[in-house]
């Protein structure tokens, strides 16, 4: 039989676009709510909520990772950018700039996510053509299927990196 | 997801403590097999073991030219290791034909062995499943059954093991290191995962209170004449529907040791002595890649929506074998199959 006594709120400590942030969750608080419903950054999307559409991408201390997927208690003490973190000083990240230049969505939806996720691939370093580019990214669908633009904003800004 | 009590633990000695101490518990490491499942009211633990922060994320070589691999080291990291990459190229092949960037960031070794069926039924709580409720019967047998098993299944259960990395884990004879209440053991990982008899809610062999520690690798890494191959329904981010492992050593034309595992028929990564006995010494042709092909499918059953995967599977295996023998393994990146 499972315990349903609800357990205490736990502490913890994120540094969230470089901003510490105190916050109590209970175990099963995911990050991507934690920073939805807790931390107010909406810019993260829930798509599916189970680790199939890349919509909640974030960097957890540089590496990206799928949010709904990851428990908010479990990354006490780690350093997570989401979108909203990705200007600096008022100045797009090259990734921004290059997915305005080349019209890389539609809706929009899915755009922090496969913004995030392409950060996180030109910090891999391991996609150097099209096609290495496509494969690495194919944890981020695009219901608009924007895809062809998506692949040409991350070759710019790969070029310029 | 239920509620649920969390604990971190800090040390293998303390995960086996937790263990003890409350049955209904279950480890937590990437999470991204665990809290699908929970989401889904599949999994309904009471407690979560938090054991991402224990000390197993090294890759070391081992006296007898081996490696091991701690059970928390990311796929990511496994698969774009320098050791990995040269010595064992068909691994890192595999694990980069699984799931997506991000998701290979997290799932860690452990994890990735121990990931659960991806059958539609043992997802869907409203449904009959003697995976998910043993007793309940299996709603895949006259239901939709094209991602399932064509070999070693039984009356109970037709699911398939979703692994890619186990596939290759298998080819190249790896183990798996075990901790327990009663101490540390290890087990080949061709003997690890079951098959589902009539006790298909018991996946693998490892017992309650036991986590794995590490992926023991033997010396052969079969670097120059290896491929994996894996057929799905799109070209990435899909689970396979066969997956082939190939690992060649060539004298000339003639093989002289031949390794070969299926991924996506049956409960467990498949393989069979028998067919790669029946490629040793012979010339490395499509006809006897065609024979050991058959071999390796023996006994083969296709269900009413998988027979497909029967003449897919054959063509498969040839085809990965022609890949390991010519040295061009199949990119995972470039999606040309040649
Ligand atoms: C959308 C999607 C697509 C995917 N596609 C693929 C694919 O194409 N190919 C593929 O191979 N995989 C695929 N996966 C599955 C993925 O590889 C697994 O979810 C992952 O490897 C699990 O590792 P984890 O560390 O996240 O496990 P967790 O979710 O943390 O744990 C899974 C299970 O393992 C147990 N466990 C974890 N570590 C240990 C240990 N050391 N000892 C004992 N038990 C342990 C846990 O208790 C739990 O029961 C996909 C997953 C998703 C969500
Ligand atoms: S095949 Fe196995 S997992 Fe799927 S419904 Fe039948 S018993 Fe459940
Ligand atoms: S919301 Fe996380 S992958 Fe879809
Ligand atoms: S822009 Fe609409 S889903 Fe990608």
């Amino acid at each position: 039989m499972a315990d349903t006594t609800i357990p205490e709120r736990i502490p913890i400590n994120l540094v969230v676009n470089g901003e510490r942030r105190a916050l109590e969750v209970v175990p099963w608080t995911t990050l991507l709510d934690a920073l939805r419903d807790r931390l107010e950054l909406t810019g993260t999307k829930k798509g599916c909520d189970h680790g199939q559409c890349g919509a909640c991408t974030v960097l957890v201390d540089g590496r990206r990772v799928n949010s709904c997927l990851t428990l908010a208690v479990m990354k006490d003490g780690a350093e997570i950018t989401t979108i909203e973190g990705l200007a600096r000083d008022g100045t797009l990240h090259p990734l921004q700039q290059a997915f305005i230049d080349h019209d890389a969505f539609q809706c929009g939806y899915c755009t922090p996510g496969q913004i995030c996720s392409a950060a996180g691939l030109l910090a891999e370093g391991r996609a150097r053509d099209a096609d290495e580019i496509r494969e690495l990214m194919s944890g981020n669908l695009c219901r608009c299927g924007a895809y062809p633009n998506i692949v040409a904003a991350i070759e710019q800004a790969m070029s310029r990196s | 997801m239920n509620n649920f009590q969390y604990s971190r633990a800090n040390d293998v000695a303390d995960v086996i403590r937790l263990l003890a101490a409350d049955p209904g518990a279950k480890l937590i490491a990437g999470g991204t097999n665990l809290i699908d499942l929970m989401k889904e009211n599949v999994e309904r633990p009471s407690r979560l073991i938090d054991i991402s922060r224990l000390p197993l994320r090294n890759v070391e070589e081992t006296p007898d030219q081996g490696l091991r691999i701690g059970a928390l080291v990311p796929n990511s990291d496994l698969a774009y290791h320098p050791l990995i990459e040269q010595r064992y190229p068909l691994l890192a092949s595999a694990i980069l034909a699984g799931a997506s960037a991000q998701l290979r960031n997290m799932a860690s070794v452990g994890g990735n062995l121990m990931q659960r069926t991806r059958c539609a039924y043992f997802y869907d709580t409203t449904t009959p499943c003697n995976k998910r409720e043993p007793g309940s019967g299996c709603s895949a047998i006259d239901g939709l059954n094209r991602n399932h098993a064509i070999l070693g299944a039984s009356n109970s259960c037709i699911a398939t093991n979703p692994s890619d990395m186990s596939v290759a884990l298998a080819a190249l004879g790896a183990l798996v290191h075990i901790a327990g209440p009663t101490g540390e053991r290890t087990i080949a990982l061709t003997d690890f995962h079951r098959i589902p008899g009539d006790k298909p809610h018991v996946d693998t062999n490892l017992s309650t209170g036991e986590i794995i520690t590490a992926i023991g690798l033997p010396p052969r890494g079969f670097a120059r004449n290896y491929s994996y191959l894996k057929i799905r329904d799109r070209l990435s981010y899909a689970f396979a529907l066969v997956s082939v492992a190939a690992a060649l050593e060539l004298e000339g034309n003639a093989i002289s040791e031949a390794r070969l595992a299926l991924g996506g028929v049956a409960h467990k990564p498949w393989r069979r002595l028998e067919a790669e006995a029946a490629l040793r010494g012979q010339a490395a042709t499509p006809d006897h890649f065609g024979r050991a092909a058959d071999l390796l499918l023996e006994g083969a059953v296709a269900g009413s929506h998988n027979g497909f995967k029967l003449e897919l599977a054959r063509r498969a295996v040839v085809r990965t074998l022609m890949q390991a023998a010519s040295g061009t393994p199949q990119s995972q990146a470039h999606k040309k199959i040649a």
